[in-house]
């Protein structure tokens, strides 16, 4: 076992929040209850079921009637996804950085990309040219999960209303909940998904905000909780805690970029000093997310770094984890135009509300020294 | 680790005598599988071994270089009417080759795994692999690339013990794997799907036309790719009489010319790319012609630009174009290489 643990993962699940696990123990312990029943019990679950959703909406601008909750992020991007393209067919598009749980519905949807600049923005003229009137859906995420890239929201929503009055827009957010001031950002978004473990709850809880007048099809059908957008009985204690969590995150929003953005920058200037060829893949800090570092190492292989880096107590990825914990090339920097020499050696540091400045020294000490023996070993 | 039985003990040693071990399973295919060193029901074997044994577990993706070196050659080979040998170059660039440099490059001592077959150290420090105890289970044909440097860095945990004991093993640890069937045939090609499907997939497949020696034709076979010399079945041809075998399979030409057993039969083969255990000298061999074939006793000698002459004590049958052959003296590996 290495000496010391320092996690740099943040993007791929954080830490539970001590409030989020603070608000689910009473309904791992003695409360529980079916929201949806007639007696005091229900009635108490309920409660706790309709105060997380004042808080999600309050997070991202809306009524607390539009928020839908779902069993994570990847099951609110597929109802945005699928249930605005059941409800009314018609042409689709999607960024071409968008994360896994968007691109395959839009494939699925018959979907197509619209491409972004090296940056990881996408391009408005391009998503100009390609909306037609009929278009019914186009999503974009709010920040990209592998490079931290955050997009103009806002002004897709404009050339989306001047090109295709109809479409709504879809806005993953799940990366940018826990860093972005999201009203303003989101409020062209007609559909917004979010993800309870990202901000610091717990994991297999998310919501789809479906602001009014949206048209949607449930995917889940059953007993008709949620609008009858999403059958199921509530995870209650899961909901209870995402909530929570995301209160903290509102809180202490700024103060804890503010925080987290100074340490990625040392991370990342320390990184790009020392380790010979380095780039910062989005040299615009401004332009992406506070906590994310996004790095191609000229020369190396991310797996194997990672497994050094793993081996000294270093918790990195190279891109997005996947499920079967292989890596295949990213479609984000092969998007962004990265050439695959350089993608190869991608390496993602992605920093959160535990992160501290001890982290940051350890990585300090530990990648370059990993990247190095690596280099001598190839040579 | 495979997620097989083999490459599990294989580890549960190596663990149980103190070693600082961990646990790769190489992600080579991202295709269809049945079985073998790609499908996620195997590397969740393999991982589920790992914890058990309280080692870390990684996947390592090497899908690039299995898609140069292995899936592409094959095609290849087929197109060209040669006989491909998937598992012989995924040892040699795959497992002793990418998964070596690298567990070397992050600071491994040796790459251990659940091959039958053994090495062998000789006086002077050298070492020869050898087969494995488990003569039936025998694996060192595919492993004959294996050079000095790369046996100095390897081990084979369960070569000296039989495939029945290694499963007893296996059972006696708990270990989920234990009755696993062994893997067959080639990983990415699926028995549903089938070698034609796979090939047909990557290949225009041309139907040909069977003729016996005298240039008459007597059949036809639906793709000329996927016949071998020396295959007797699914040629086209009618029952009774003689038995008749492929004699010479011209791809261009989307011809199989078929003859009598006594055709087939060869005086000698020549070998490129020669691996020498070693160096290269002449000696009285064992030549091994097919993953599981008979040892026919010949006599080799090298020859230009890494070749070896190969002569057989007696007539043999041919050995079709790119077929690995491995000599042996005894039960040691003395050499190898695919028939040109």
């Amino acid at each position: 076992m290495p000496d010391r643990l320092t996690y740099l993962d943040h993007a791929a699940t954080t830490p539970l929040r001590p409030e989020a696990a603070a608000a689910m123990a009473p309904w791992l312990g003695d409360r529980f209850g079916n929201p949806s029943g007639a007696h005091r019990v229900a009635r108490a679950a309920r409660q706790a079921v309709d105060e997380a959703r004042d808080v999600v909406a309050a997070a991202v601008g809306c009524r607390p009637g539009d928020v839908v909750f779902t069993g994570g992020g990847t099951e609110a991007d597929n109802l945005a996804v699928l249930g605005v393209h059941a409800a009314r067919p018609g042409p689709v598009l999607c960024s071409a950085v968008e994360h896994e749980a968007v691109l395959v519905p839009v494939a699925a949807a018959g979907g197509r990309t619209v491409g972004v600049d090296a940056a990881g923005r996408l391009d408005l003229d391009a998503l100009a040219g390609a909306l037609d009137p009929d278009t019914t859906l186009v999503s974009v995420m709010a920040a990209n999960n592998q490079v931290g890239t955050v997009q103009p929201l806002p002004d897709v929503a404009e050339v989306v209303r001047e090109r295709a009055p109809h479409a709504a827009v879809h806005a993953d957010a799940v990366q940018a909940a826990t860093w972005l001031d999201l009203p303003p950002l989101l409020a062209g978004s007609a559909l917004v998904s979010l993800s309870s473990h990202k901000v610091g709850g717990p994991q297999g809880v998310g919501a789809l905000v479906v602001r009014q007048g949206t048209p949607l099809r449930a995917r889940a059908l059953g007993g008709g909780q949620e609008r009858e957008l999403r059958s199921g009985t509530h995870n209650v204690a899961g909901i209870a805690g995402f909530a929570a969590a995301l209160a903290a995150v509102l809180a202490s929003r700024e103060a804890t970029a503010a925080r987290v953005r100074a340490l990625a920058d040392r991370l990342a200037s320390g990184l790009v000093a020392t380790v010979p060829g380095a780039t910062e893949t989005v040299p615009d800090r401004a332009a992406r997310l506070p906590g994310l570092v996004h790095l191609c190492i000229p020369g190396i292989e991310s797996e194997a770094l990672l497994f050094l880096l793993d081996d000294a107590g270093v918790c990195a990825s190279a891109a997005s984890a996947c499920a079967s914990g292989a890596h295949e090339a990213s479609h984000v920097l092969a998007a962004m135009g990265v050439p695959p020499s350089r993608g190869a050696g991608a390496l993602r540091l992605s920093l959160g509300w535990s992160s501290t400045e001890a982290d940051v020294d350890h990585a300090l000490a530990v990648i370059p020294a990993a990247a190095a023996r690596l280099r001598g070993a190839a040579a | 680790m495979s997620g097989g039985v083999d490459s599990s003990v294989a580890a549960a040693r190596l663990v149980a005598a103190g070693h600082d071990v961990v646990g790769v399973t190489m992600k080579l295919w991202g295709g269809e599988s049945d079985t073998g060193c790609c499908s996620v029901s195997d590397v969740d074997d393999a991982r589920r071994v790992a914890q058990q044994l309280g080692i870390a577990h990684h996947t390592w993706t090497f899908t690039d270089d299995f898609e140069r070196h292995v899936v592409g050659p094959y095609v290849d080979a087929h197109r060209r009417g040669a006989t491909p040998n998937p598992c012989v170059e995924c040892n040699r660039h795959l497992k002793f080759d990418r998964l070596t440099r690298r567990a070397w490059a992050v600071g491994f001592d040796a790459v251990a795994t659940g091959h039958h077959a053994r090495i062998v150290e000789r006086p002077g420090g050298t070492r020869r692999l050898a087969r494995g105890a488990d003569r039936a289970k025998d694996q060192s044909y595919v492993l004959y690339m294996l050079d000095q440097s790369t046996l100095a860095r390897t081990l084979l945990p369960v070569g000296e013990t039989s495939k029945a004991e290694v499963r007893a093993e296996a059972a006696a640890l708990g270990l989920r794997t234990a009755a696993k069937p062994d893997s067959q045939d080639v990983c990415f090609v699926t028995a549903a799907r089938g070698r034609h499907d796979f090939l047909g997939h990557r290949i225009p497949l041309r139907r040909g036309v069977v003729v016996a020696g005298d240039g008459r034709a007597v059949g036809e076979v639906p793709a000329v790719e996927l016949v071998t010399v020396g295959q007797r079945r699914g040629l086209g041809l009618p029952g009774g009489g003689e038995p008749r075998y492929a004699v010479a399979v011209d791809v261009p030409g989307a011809t199989v010319r078929v003859g009598p057993q006594a055709e087939l039969l060869a005086e000698s083969v020549t070998l490129g790319g020669v691996t020498w255990a070693g160096g290269p000298r002449a000696e009285q061999v064992g030549a091994q012609c097919s993953a599981h074939g008979a040892v026919r006793p010949a006599t080799v000698e090298p020859a230009p630009g890494g070749g070896a002459v190969i002569r057989f004590d007696r007539p043999e049958r041919r050995v079709a174009a790119g077929q690995a052959v491995v000599l042996y003296d005894g039960d040691e590996v003395v050499g190898g290489g695919l028939a040109t």
